[in-house]
């Protein structure tokens, strides 16, 4: 500590040249997991939020069509023919016609059933066009009414059936919530963690410092791909034990996707964060992007249901590629050779946010 | 001595349009304690950023042993540890564990364990540092400008907010940084810890140095390293010419408040007890003491460097009117 010059460099042995990246990293880790809420958002929330929705969702909302046979001359004997054949399809009911009417209207009801008045004259169904439920409970008690008047399938006819894995809703909805909740902790987990360090001036006094500042990048990075490999052991492992969801791919292709996705929304979050000087304002910034995502990305339902002439421009999301990767590789085992287009959509927005990012960058 | 830190015609301009230092020209010696010393708001962090190269400066140029910033800026933060005025280090992690992550940025930082003892923080080394007190804190942050093992050490007002005992333990911490050859910068508004500290003395105003030199170099430009303060009551004695005293180089009077400057007190004392009672007045209360740097400073700028909820009572900064006489010397 002389005011002489150090001694050249081969005279002392100095630190390995890793020293600073996994400091940086393992203080990175250790903060993260003493912080009680980070625990429970970025680990909690989402298993909850794959439990709850998978068992609201996990069977047809209509297993049963609930029919009401408006009273009069005539209904016995409809509901005499419903609830024997019914079984478990049908539940059947009687009630005089206003109340019934409203039963419908309000979705209590899937079929109203007005008893034919004298032999020879009309059933009238109502239905609800507006509702499928509707028509499933018309096509149920029409079978069933005219089976039992003596009608006869004409072709002979065998029902076979496939086990619906991969096409169930939790089925569809499992990897969605994985790639929702890896843009989720990729953008907080670095925008955020970066803009509050800045407000503490703590990037400052990094930058006082003869840290490399890809180090410091680089850690929080990979801090991302630490925590992204928890988050998908965590949801897979509870969609395959609790949904017995079949995982077609291979580990190795699902984490990569994952890291692809892990990486592309570091880049996102350090674009976000490469200037605000504010909690608040990288907060909204952040919503900001995300919400299109949340909505478009076919997170919670297929972003199929908009109109076509918006398709190009949902599968250019980044969140939208990351899903429909995910997807693939976990519902149908794709290899990840047969997903260049949604992996070169990610790549791009990586490398785009990251120069950005690093341009715009600042430390205090 | 060579020099570690020198800066000429410094100008800082932010973006609104504030010129928060105006023409700045530092020489520090190495080896050398440097205080910068200035009310609030005087520039003085602007300068130690600038020095630290951290904020770009307008105008002007700095060079660190010799290297300037904008070639050789990896090899000077080697040698710099620095403590800035608010950094809120994370408290999530230990005193150790800070210690560690900062050292490691260094090529060949000090021992860890050396840093904690010498700072006193080696019970609490495995303390998270939000379960620290605010003094506690504030010796992290110095902890961790000491693990870089530099050749200056740049200390922004490192003392404030800390108890009386902190504060010498931190003194006695730089002087043994000092007396291992290191330089040290630092900023302070307590007069009189610069004057114990500091082999040197900037004080700064509005962006400007204006003085400069040895505490000691500084009390002798009052002409006289002694204060007479008394109350006069009775008469008005704002008559009284108390230049016309023999040996008072300056003095200073508001309403029965008076303060002389002198050489040599026992020479004023009798003249003043004559003069008093010729113009009819009864003296009320009457000290004297040593100057110190804040009479310098009062000098300098009319303003006393701390605010007024700060003060110790003294009789100035009322706001009343103050009437000044210098001994033409
Ligand atoms: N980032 C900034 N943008 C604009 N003006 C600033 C900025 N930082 C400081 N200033 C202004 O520059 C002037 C000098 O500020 P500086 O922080 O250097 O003072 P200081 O001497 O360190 O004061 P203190 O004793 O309160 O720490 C002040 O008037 C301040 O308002
Ligand atoms: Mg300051």
């Amino acid at each position: 500590m002389s005011a002489a010059a150090p001694p050249p460099l081969a005279a002392r042995r100095g630190q390995p040249w890793w020293a600073a990246y996994w400091n940086l990293l393992s203080a990175r880790m250790k903060e993260m997991f003493r912080e009680r809420e980070v625990i429970f958002w970025i680990f909690v929330f989402p298993l909850l939020l794959a439990v709850g929705l998978g068992v609201a969702f996990r069977k047809p909302r209509q297993a049963t069509s609930k029919v009401a046979v408006v009273s009069g001359p005539g209904a016995a004997q409809v509901l005499r023919a419903l609830g024997e054949a019914g079984g478990a399809k049908v539940a059947v009911k009687s009630e005089g016609q206003a109340q019934a009417m409203a039963g419908l209207q309000s979705g209590n009801l899937d079929l109203v059933v007005i008893p034919p008045a004298k032999p020879g004259d009309a059933i009238r169904y109502f239905s609800d066009p507006e509702r499928p439920e509707t028509w499933l409970a018309r096509e149920r008690v029409q079978h069933l009414l005219q089976t039992k008047a003596g009608r006869r399938d004409v072709i002979p006819v065998r029902d076979l059936r496939v086990k619906g894995v991969g096409s169930r809703y939790i089925d569809f909805l499992i990897p969605g919530l994985l790639g929702m909740n890896l843009m989720n902790s990729g953008m907080w987990g670095v925008g955020f963690a970066i803009v509050e360090m800045r407000q503490r001036k703590l990037l400052k006094r990094f930058a006082a410092t003869p840290m490399r500042r890809s180090d410091f990048l680089l850690s929080l990075v990979s801090s991302r791909l630490i925590l992204m490999v928890i988050d998908i052991a965590l949801l897979l492992g509870c969609g395959v034990l609790v949904f017995h969801i079949q995982v077609r791919g291979s580990l190795w292709t699902i984490a990569l996707a994952g890291m692809l996705g892990a990486f592309t929304f570091a880049g996102l979050g350090l674009l976000t964060a490469s200037r605000a000087q504010k909690i608040e304002s990288v907060s909204g910034l952040i919503n900001t992007v995300m919400m299109p995502m949340w909505i478009f990305s076919g997170v919670f339902f297929s972003y199929q249901r908009f109109p076509a002439v918006f398709l190009p421009l949902i599968r250019l999301l980044p969140l939208t590629a990351l899903n429909d990767l995910l997807r693939a590789v976990i519902l149908q085992g794709a290899p990840l050779s047969a997903q260049l287009g949604r992996i070169a959509v990610m790549l791009g927005w990586s490398a785009v946010t990251f120069l950005l990012a690093l341009r715009w960058f600042r430390w205090r | 001595m060579s020099s570690a830190i020198s800066c000429r015609g410094l100008r800082k301009v932010y973006p609104g349009g504030l010129e928060a230092v105006r023409g700045l020209d530092l020489e520090i010696a190495a080896g050398d304690c440097f205080g910068l010393l200035g009310p609030n708001g005087a520039g003085k962090t602007t300068t130690i950023e600038i020095l630290e190269g951290l904020l770009a400066p307008t105008a002007g140029e700095v060079s660190i042993f010799g290297r300037n910033w904008r070639q050789h800026a990896s090899e000077i933060r080697q040698w710099l540890g620095v403590s800035l005025q608010e950094t809120r280090l994370s408290e999530q992690l230990t005193v150790r564990e800070t210690l560690a992550l900062f050292a490691s940025f260094y090529r060949f930082p000090r021992d860890l364990d050396e840093v904690l003892n010498s700072l006193q923080l080696q019970e609490k080394r495995d303390t998270l540092l939000g379960k620290l007190s605010g003094g506690q804190r504030q010796r992290v942050a110095v902890a961790t400008a000491l693990v870089a093992a530099p050749r200056i050490l740049f200390l922004d007002e490192p003392t404030t907010g800390l108890d009386p005992q902190s504060r010498r333990q931190l003194w006695q911490v730089i002087r043994e940084f000092q007396q291992q050859g290191g330089t040290v910068l630092l900023t302070t508004h307590y007069l009189d810890e610069a004057e114990r500290l500091a082999d040197r003395i900037a004080i700064m105003d509005l962006g400007r140095i204006i003085a400069q030199g040895t505490p000691q170099q500084l009390i002798d430009s009052l002409h006289g390293e002694h204060v007479i303060e008394f109350t006069v009551a009775g008469q008005p004695s704002g008559t009284v010419d108390w230049l016309s005293i023999a040996g008072v180089n300056r003095a200073q009077q508001r309403e029965g408040n008076v303060q002389l400057h002198a050489a040599a007190p026992h020479q004023v004392l009798p003249e003043l007890l004559r003069v008093l009672e010729r113009a009819g007045g009864r003296l009320e209360r009457l000290s004297t003491r040593q100057a110190t740097l804040e009479d310098v400073f009062v000098q300098l700028t009319g303003r006393r460097l701390h605010e007024e909820g700060q003060d110790e009572g003294g009789p100035h900064g009322d706001g009343q009117e103050e009437r000044i006489e210098e001994a033409a010397s």
